[in-house]
């Protein structure tokens, strides 16, 4: 058989199936969304209806909110405390490999079942602490607070997502020479200045790829969710994903969680590029 | 001054760390605890270490079956990438010059963009329409979802092997398919285990994609019946932390072992 062909029968079988089971329902979604299909039975075209409803919808704009928000915060704390931890695991210290592995664990770990873990913590341990201290908000469990469940999720996609973003940045503090810190050293630099003008610009990339992928996963987010408040109290805490999944396979909504669902995904795009753009333009700088 | 222990960093580490192990030790401690101990204190260690909590978990939810399920289509998912993902990222990286290559490139790419929930609804539909509601279907389609970041990382990895010793093999006579098995799916290693960890534990922690596409619940993987059993863990702790301990046990173990392999394994693609 010819060279060509052989590699033409390698990639073929893949670019079918991949179109049959990830393209073709992608653009069955697109095209669901401009009818009234509820998942099974008759349907007709309906236009633009479903989209102008999204944005009418006071269930979909609070779970783009609450998203949002979630994901925001998270992805802030998330790359602090990575950072944090990932130059501490660069410096010298002692039991290095032990705690480096002790820190990567939690990305071992199923995210539905850690929430389940904390979601206990959460209703049963911070109580007890927070009336034995008199720390006021502690002393209820804030999952079932509209205000504050909110937070609860934020701890544990933090406490689990620290993980592999520490272990990123460690990739790109092992790339940075030693040398430039010993030059830095004569110079007489504080540790804070060799930071943010040397460590940060030479992990720039790092940073980068970091930002994005954090962000891309929380705006997701639904095994936190299912686990820790099943999207309440109410509709507090209920995620755009969580409001696809339960709209479309329990509301009869396959139609308009379609739509929904091409509105997500322009945004999410929108905002990896967006994030792509600013960080890159940092990096160069 | 670089050579000497940073105590500093060391200390604060360590207090984070307990911050880490905190949950684990919660939950370690919980289900060897009887129901009557939780009304105490509930940081302090089992009084008399009970393993009725596991006997109980292993029989109200069918523990066998279900830790059977996750290392079935854990295994395929990984055997399905590794074959497959590897020959099409290589055909890719030798031919990235050629049109049709580069356009499947990013068109495999792309599809890291876009969210699982997306395609979610119309592809349930279309996997229960086709009776791929069961394992094997589940592992089919993981190998589907995961191929754009594999192709990513393997293309990289291809493109820094040497080109030569492919050449002298196809003079020798040897066909494209041999080169592949026969030479560099071999030097591909170093990769096969990045992506077989990657791959392993997104199959094994799964909860999205079981969940809409399994239909008989004797065929849910570990964490599908954690949430499957929440009406009855919610009133029976013990139980619950026995079931989940068990639940994430293996990777644990797994992990104790090979930590220092999965950690290189991760951070090898990372570098990519």
């Amino acid at each position: 058989m010819k060279k060509d062909h052989v590699f033409l029968l390698m990639v073929l079988p893949a670019f079918l199936l991949f179109f049959i089971f990830h393209t073709y329902p992608a653009l069955q979604g697109i095209f669901y969304s401009f009818t009234n299909f509820r998942g099974y039975g008759d349907w007709n075209f309906v236009g633009f209806f479903n989209y102008i409803n999204v944005f009418q919808d006071g269930r979909a704009m609070s779970a783009y909110v609450f998203t949002f928000q979630f994901a925001i915060v998270s992805t802030i704390l998330v790359n602090i405390f990575s950072l944090l931890v990932a130059i501490g695991l660069n410096s010298k210290i002692k039991f290095r490999k032990t705690l480096r592995a002790t820190y990567f664990l939690p990305f071992i770990l199923s995210v539905l079942i850690v929430s389940y873990i904390f979601q206990f913590m959460f209703a049963h341990m911070l109580p007890q602490f927070g009336q034995a201290f008199g720390i006021d908000f502690l002393s209820r469990n804030i999952l079932g607070d509209q205000n504050l469940a909110w937070l609860g999720i934020v701890t544990v996609a933090v406490w689990q997502s620290t993980a592999f973003n520490t272990l990123l940045y460690l990739a790109g503090l092992s790339t940075v020479d030693d040398q430039v810190y010993e030059a830095a050293d004569i110079d007489g630099a504080n540790s804070w200045a060799k930071f943010w003008r040397l460590t940060f610009p030479l992990i720039a990339p790092f940073f980068t790829i970091n930002m994005v992928v954090a962000m891309k996963n929380f705006l997701m987010a639904f095994d936190q969710i299912i686990a820790l408040t099943g999207g309440g109290p109410g509709r507090a805490t209920e995620s755009i994903s969580l409001l696809i999944y339960r709209g479309g396979f329990e509301g009869g909504q396959f139609a308009y969680q379609s739509a929904n669902a091409v509105l997500y995904f322009i945004i999410i795009v929108a905002i990896s590029v967006i994030q792509l753009r600013i960080l890159e333009r940092r990096e160069v700088k | 001054m670089r050579n000497k222990t940073n105590w500093k960093a060391t200390i604060l580490l360590m207090v984070g760390a307990i911050l880490i192990l905190f949950p684990l030790y919660l939950t370690v401690t919980i289900a060897f605890k009887t129901p009557q101990e939780m009304s105490g204190n509930l940081l302090a260690l089992p009084e008399n270490w009970t393993f009725d909590n596991f006997i109980r978990a292993i029989e109200i939810t069918n523990f066998p079956n279900a830790l059977g399920n996750s290392v079935f289509v854990t295994a395929l998912t990984v055997l399905i990438v590794i074959t497959t993902h590897s020959m099409v990222a290589y055909a890719i990286a030798r031919n990235m010059h050629k049109k049709f290559y580069k356009f499947l490139y990013f068109y495999f790419i792309s599809a890291m963009f876009i969210p699982f929930p997306i395609i979610m609804l119309p592809l349930v539909l279309q996997t229960s329409a086709w009776g791929m509601d069961n394992l094997v279907g589940l592992a089919f389609l993981n190998g589907v979802m995961h191929l754009a970041f594999n192709v990513f990382i393997y293309v990289g990895y291809v493109k820094t092997l040497p080109i030569e010793l492919e050449e002298a093999a196809t003079i020798d006579g040897a066909s494209q398919w041999k080169v592949f098995w026969k030479i560099i799916f071999p030097m591909m290693m170093p990769m096969h285990a990045t992506v077989a960890i990657l791959t392993a534990l997104a199959a094994w922690n799964d909860f999205m994609l079981p969940l809409v596409i399994l239909s008989d619940s004797s065929m849910y993987t570990l964490p599908l019946v954690q949430y499957a059993f929440q009406g009855q863990f919610s009133t029976d702790y013990n139980l619950a932390f026995a079931s989940y301990l068990m639940a994430m046990l293996p990777m644990i173990v797994l992990y104790i072992f090979v930590q220092k392999w999965i950690i290189g394994g991760v951070m090898r693609g990372s570098l990519k």
